[in-house]
């Protein structure tokens, strides 16, 4: 247990984490890269066409991994807004607020391309199903996390504020998971179940494998970054930074 | 763990729990009114509203498929394959997704015949990706015996 507490408080501090995440955020961006590279290339170029759909189903490799990590996202801020709520941990404040713009704009690719996607596959780009309309939402929770921290003047009743909206906001992840179950809609059950035998060739299913890991990756990559960045504008006058800048 | 810790954490477990059951309570009240479309057993049994604009969806019975010998109008039957059905028919383009034993939804007014008059047609892709390449191996696979059609995971998927 000593080790647990002992990265939790390390990861708590900012100096820590300014020092030891540069090198996280080349390699992230590095692996990142590379695997979207192949898993795009592989997907839109050498994948065959699909039975039903065609060339459509090339968008499943960018489709896919963007809502996956859309959802992701947002978990690890409810977390952050938990951690925050009950320790008063800046860093992890610091999280939402790097990571908020980062999800709007992961989910808002995840709707764009199911929009173009629906057109040849549907019939339309947009339907109210649940699990569209609770996307939607997503985004926009990522939108109102940015949007409430600049409403409000007081930087730390302002962090509060964020905080209990990105745990209370949690309850929307299991909605848009389940909206396929628990509801009829357009959007079609999931194809990847575990414990079940995948719904999508083995054609299929590795290129999308490399794509989502590399989605992750190189996402991971932009959120320490930005993280990295929060912590530079918050912590500008401290002593360790300036020794660390005029080091390096 | 401080105690002010101890208080802040049972508010916040207080707060996440409330909204949880607030929402599940919602959710569950609006269960029908949250899906998209009724079932073929919502509109058989009198459940969907006749004369307004509803959707409806379910699987596209292998064989009902009529092209009018005239312009672009078609009949064909909606069902679940658990015995509740009805006849649709619409005039127009149909998606490319407009297969027979395929999901499907449509928009548009249910007469008092039982007659669907659709003016919107959208296919409902399930979760199988099948490359192009072995359609031959897997030929009868859009209508697979009745029997087998829920092992298939199809009637699941279109209904849902």
């Amino acid at each position: 247990m000593g080790w647990i507490k002992r990265t939790f408080h390390r990861t708590g501090s900012p100096r820590w984490f300014f020092a030891g995440s540069r090198a996280w955020v080349i390699g992230l961006y590095a692996v990142g890269a590379s695997l979207i590279a192949v898993g795009s290339v592989w997907g839109l170029g050498f994948v065959p066409p699909e039975r039903l759909q065609g060339n459509s189903v090339r968008i499943l490799f960018i489709h896919a991994p963007a809502a996956h990590l859309a959802e992701a996202i947002y978990v690890a801020i409810a977390i952050a807004g938990f951690v925050f709520l009950v320790w008063r941990m800046k860093m992890a404040d610091m999280l939402i607020e790097a990571a908020a713009p980062i999800g709007f704009v992961v989910t808002v690719l995840a709707l764009a391309t199911g929009i173009i996607w629906g057109i040849p596959t549907w019939g339309t780009g947009w339907v109210w199903d649940a699990r569209t309309v609770s996307t939607l939402l997503l985004a926009f929770l990522f939108f109102g996390l940015v949007a409430l921290r600049q409403a409000i003047g007081r930087p730390d009743r302002a962090s509060r504020a964020v905080a209990l909206l990105a745990l209370v906001g949690v309850v929307n992840i299991p909605i848009i998971k389940y909206s396929v179950e628990w509801f009829t809609t357009l959007h079609q059950p999931p194809s990847i179940v575990i414990g079940e035998k995948p719904a999508i060739a083995p054609v299929f299913l590795m290129p999308l494998a490399v794509n989502v890991l590399g989605f992750y990756c190189f996402v991971a990559g932009v959120v320490i970054a930005a993280l990295r960045a929060r912590i530079v504008e918050r912590e500008g006058g401290a002593q360790w930074l300036h020794d660390w800048i005029s080091k390096s | 763990m401080r105690r002010v810790r101890q208080r802040r954490l049972a508010v916040v477990l207080f707060v996440v729990a409330g909204a949880t059951a607030t929402l599940s309570f919602a959710l569950l009240a609006l269960q029908e009114d949250v899906g998209l479309f009724y079932e073929p057993a919502r509109v058989t049994n009198g459940e969907a509203p006749l004369g307004v604009d509803i959707r409806a969806g379910g699987i596209v019975r292998e064989g009902s498929v009529d092209y009018e010998e005239e312009g672009l109008g078609v009949t064909f039957s909606i069902t679940d394959y658990q015995g509740h059905e009805f006849d649709v028919r619409y005039v127009g383009p149909l998606p490319d997704l407009f297969k027979e034993c395929k999901g499907i939804m449509v928009r548009g007014q249910l007469t008092e015949h039982g007659l669907f008059n659709a003016n919107e047609v959208l296919a409902k892709h399930d979760e199988n990706y099948v490359p192009h390449e072995t359609r031959d191996i897997v030929a009868d696979r859009d209508c697979p015996p009745l029997e087998t059609a829920d092992e298939a995971g199809l009637r699941t998927a279109a209904i849902r």
